[in-house]
């Protein structure tokens, strides 16, 4: 059979890669990263013209059902790994064929949970990412996405201004409805909170948890923040006529959130003395779409939110509010955010991200005025942290890794 | 343990204006392997989603054991889907990673361990429980990963179609292991296949969907063997059983060149002057020329013992609506593998007696017993 690629922009050094060969036993060469651990399929990073690239060996159905999947949600502007393409058709040197492969880009200053977990952590790291986690869950059941396989194995984490934000990696298991039935929802959550105490139970057994965290206790966190959360973007909310003002809340609140209303249902009752309101269409990424708009960089929320606080204070600051937002924002982005960023020398760029890196030099800034007792100019904060801080700091633009043991559907007694 | 029942249960999806499953009635034994199967779209997979939970029931209900659940949460209704991606984890044991679970659904851990050591010897795993997953082989860790599901002692345990990114000789295997594996746990199970060898093969009955309706419940040999109409008749068997449009003749139905008998009483049964006659390729005879249905041989498959023909027919056949009547119409036969006819010749096949289904032209449905 011919080697068939199915890609969006394909690369014509795809072809260069030794498909003949199984997925494990590709060369060391051609990998980005050594293989750990055990994964229910054969997963391997590649460099390929300058990309990180993850391969997943699956059966040819399966891997485009799944590159398929995620393009939708690539389309629907979820945050998820971006798919690369699917390579099938694939034969070994001796004619047996070799199941399809799923490529997917790597994303860029990602972390997988547990390397996070042998760093060491801010003591609330777990709950960070939990929340992270419920924010993403929520965000694809709004749209229609049950998951099926929800773990903090299979999402990425993105640094967000102290935060985290979360990527879905693995949609394998997942479906897209119309939209989901509150059984579909409770049964997600219910192996999120699962996968989520099996994880964490895990990593307390080899010595990497925080100290006084209860795998159990923080698994039910999800539940609780995807709930708290859910009502927030889709209650029906009563109020009486005079307090129209609530319609307002409601929207701050949600912009509070990340998200801004695309679609508010509001109505009355036949009286009109009360009036209900209730989001039908909600979008996330309030800020980082403000701050898109405004200064062309694409971040995360907390860091736009972040980075537009800053913009905030410097038009304050050079006593400009009455001029048009977004020359201001130009400005602000040429005298200050870019020559910030670009203070680190180059051999420190795979530290962090631009955007966090100026979240943490606001941050230190915050530090050394304190100490110092009066403001520090944003220039000594940035010497001061390139100096003290960054070079401490791990390699965070491609780490990769897979080293969850997850269990392949196969013959149970098989090889014993 | 319990008994499953689908009292009338029908899910409607929103802007449809016909169900996906319509007024399903089935009642399920206590520890039975129940198998739902059917084409894409006929509403098997939908029918375990409502038991679990998953999707709505708009109408009827559905009953584990004496309690009604049509309107429960997935996780209050007792039930494991087994084979949903379960990790295993590499610090933990295997007693950990099979037990862990219960430790979430708050069980004292005397009880978790008497639960996983009950489920590890059901699994051959009693000698491993202290070792970490990475020290054993795969088809080990496989059975960890079941251990899950069968601590939690669930009433029912749900599989959709567990072996289908499986290549086809692991899903030989498998299938075998699932069911012997459900007989010894007794557990009631409800398993969701496309594949009506596997449904014929593993479950204690079958029940066969087509758009939405139960088209037939009953055990694999009586689905076989009497199937309740043309679309089961044409569904379960393989090679499938040949369907023929004959005229009703005295005594019998004409096909081909001769009259095969058939009762009077399920001749009268018909609503019309033809029927839809059935005869599984197994259930055929060579015959003298002229006498039964001539049968041009395209292909001929030999498998030792037997050989079976692939060919074609000018016998007046059951024929789809926009299919054109008097064309070629495929024929699988059975025969004797030591002297099998040759490729392009023509044979004539006469059904064995007794061995003939009917089923009434317009309406699908089996005639007589």
């Amino acid at each position: 059979m011919a080697l068939e690629i199915t890609a969006a922009r394909p690369d014509p050094a795809m072809l260069d890669l030794p498909w003949e060969l199984p997925l494990e036993t590709w060369p060391e060469e051609h990998l980005a990263a050594l293989p750990r651990g055990i994964s229910r399929h054969v997963v391997r990073f590649v460099k390929l013209s300058g990309k990180v690239l993850a391969v997943k060996e699956i059966k040819a159905d399966i891997a485009v059902r799944e590159y398929q999947l995620l393009r939708m949600l690539n389309r629907l502007d979820l945050p998820c790994v971006e798919p690369f393409g699917v390579v099938s058709g694939r034969t070994a040197a001796d004619g047996t064929p070799l199941d399809a492969c799923l490529i997917t880009r790597h994303l860029q200053f990602s972390l997988p949970y547990r390397a996070l977990f042998s760093q060491s952590l801010r003591p609330d790291t777990t709950t960070r990412l939990i929340d992270a986690l419920a924010v993403l869950l929520v965000r694809v059941h709004l749209v229609g996405f049950w998951w099926g396989d929800v773990s903090l194995s299979n999402t990425l984490f993105r640094r967000d201004a102290g935060a985290f934000a979360a990527y879905l990696v693995d949609a394998e298991t997942g479906e897209l409805h119309q939209t989901l039935t509150a059984g579909q929802r409770e049964h997600d959550l219910d192996i999120a909170r699962v996968n989520i105490a099996g994880e964490l139970m895990d990593l307390e057994a080899g010595g990497f948890l925080e100290a006084g965290v209860d795998a159990v206790d923080t698994s039910n966190r999800i539940v609780e923040r995807y709930a708290e959360l859910w009502q927030e973007l889709t209650g029906l909310e009563r109020f009486e006529r005079g307090d129209r003002w609530r319609v307002d809340e409601r929207i701050r609140r949600l912009n509070e959130l990340g998200f801004d209303v695309d679609e508010l249902a509001i109505s009355t009752d036949i009286g009109g003395t009360t009036i209900q309101i209730q989001p039908k269409v909600v979008d996330a990424g309030h800020h980082s779409r403000r701050l898109l708009r405004l200064t062309g960089l694409d971040v995360e929320e907390n860091q736009a939110r972040r980075l537009l606080n800053d913009l905030d204070s410097y038009r304050a600051g050079t006593d400009r509010q009455n001029d048009d937002e977004e020359i201001v924002a130009h400005d602000w982005l040429q005298r200050i955010y870019e020559p910030i960023t670009r203070t680190v020398p180059r051999e420190l760029g795979g530290k962090l991200e631009p955007a966090e890196l100026f979240h943490e030099v606001l941050e230190h800034r915050w530090y050394l005025s304190e100490r110092a007792g009066h403001d520090m100019p944003i220039e000594d904060a940035i010497a001061d942290y390139v100096k003290t801080v960054l070079p401490s700091k791990p390699d965070e633009a491609t780490v990769v890794g897979v080293d969850t043991v997850e269990m392949p559907v196969v013959a149970m007694f098989d090889d014993d | 343990m319990a008994t499953v029942k689908f009292d009338e249960a029908t899910r409607l999806y929103p802007g449809n204006d016909k169900p996906s499953v319509d007024k399903l009635n089935i009642d399920i034994e206590d520890g039975e392997f129940l198998v739902l199967v059917g084409p894409s779209g006929c509403g098997k997979s939908t029918s375990l989603r409502m038991l679990a939970g998953l999707e709505e029931v708009n109408a009827g209900k559905i009953w584990i054991g004496d309690r009604d659940v049509t309107n429960l949460s997935p996780k209050d209704r007792d039930v494991a889907m087994v084979f949903q991606n379960y990790a295993l984890y590499p610090h933990m044991t295997v007693a950990d990673n099979m037990g862990f679970a219960l430790k979430i659904a708050g069980v004292d851990k005397g009880e978790i361990r008497k639960r996983v050591e009950e489920a590890a010897k059901i699994l051959d795993l009693e000698q491993y429980l202290e070792r970490k997953p990475k020290a054993l082989s795969g088809g080990q860790r496989q059975r960890v990963a079941m251990g899950r599901a069968i601590v939690r002692s669930p009433q029912v345990f749900l599989m959709d179609e567990p072996l289908s990114n499986l290549d086809a000789k692991l899903r030989v295997q498998t299938r075998t292991q699932i069911a012997s594996l459900q007989r010894r746990l007794g557990v009631t199970t409800v398993y969701v296949t496309h594949d009506q060898v596997e449904a014929m093969t593993m479950g204690d009955r079958v029940a066969v969907l087509k758009d939405g309706i139960l088209m037939q419940c009953d055990s694999p040999r009586r689905m076989y063997d009497h199937p309740d109409n043309v679309f089961v008749a044409g569904f379960i068997g393989s090679p499938a059983m040949n369907l023929l449009d004959v005229d009703v003749a005295d005594g019998g139905v004409k096909v081909g060149g001769s009259t095969v008998p058939v009762e009077r009483a399920i001749l009268d049964a018909s609503s019309g002057k033809n029927i839809t006659l059935g005869v599984r390729p197994e259930d055929l005879e060579l015959t003298t020329e002229g006498q039964g249905i001539p049968v041009t041989v395209d292909v001929v498959e030999e498998l030792g013992a037997d050989a079976y023909i692939y060919g074609s027919t000018k016998a007046h056949q059951h024929v789809e609506a926009d299919e054109d009547a008097e064309g070629e119409r495929p024929f699988i036969a059975r025969v004797d593998g030591r002297k099998p006819p040759k490729k392009g010749e023509t044979v004539f096949l006469a059904p064995k007696t007794g061995h003939v289904h009917a089923f009434d032209a317009s309406s699908g449905q089996r005639l007589g017993d």
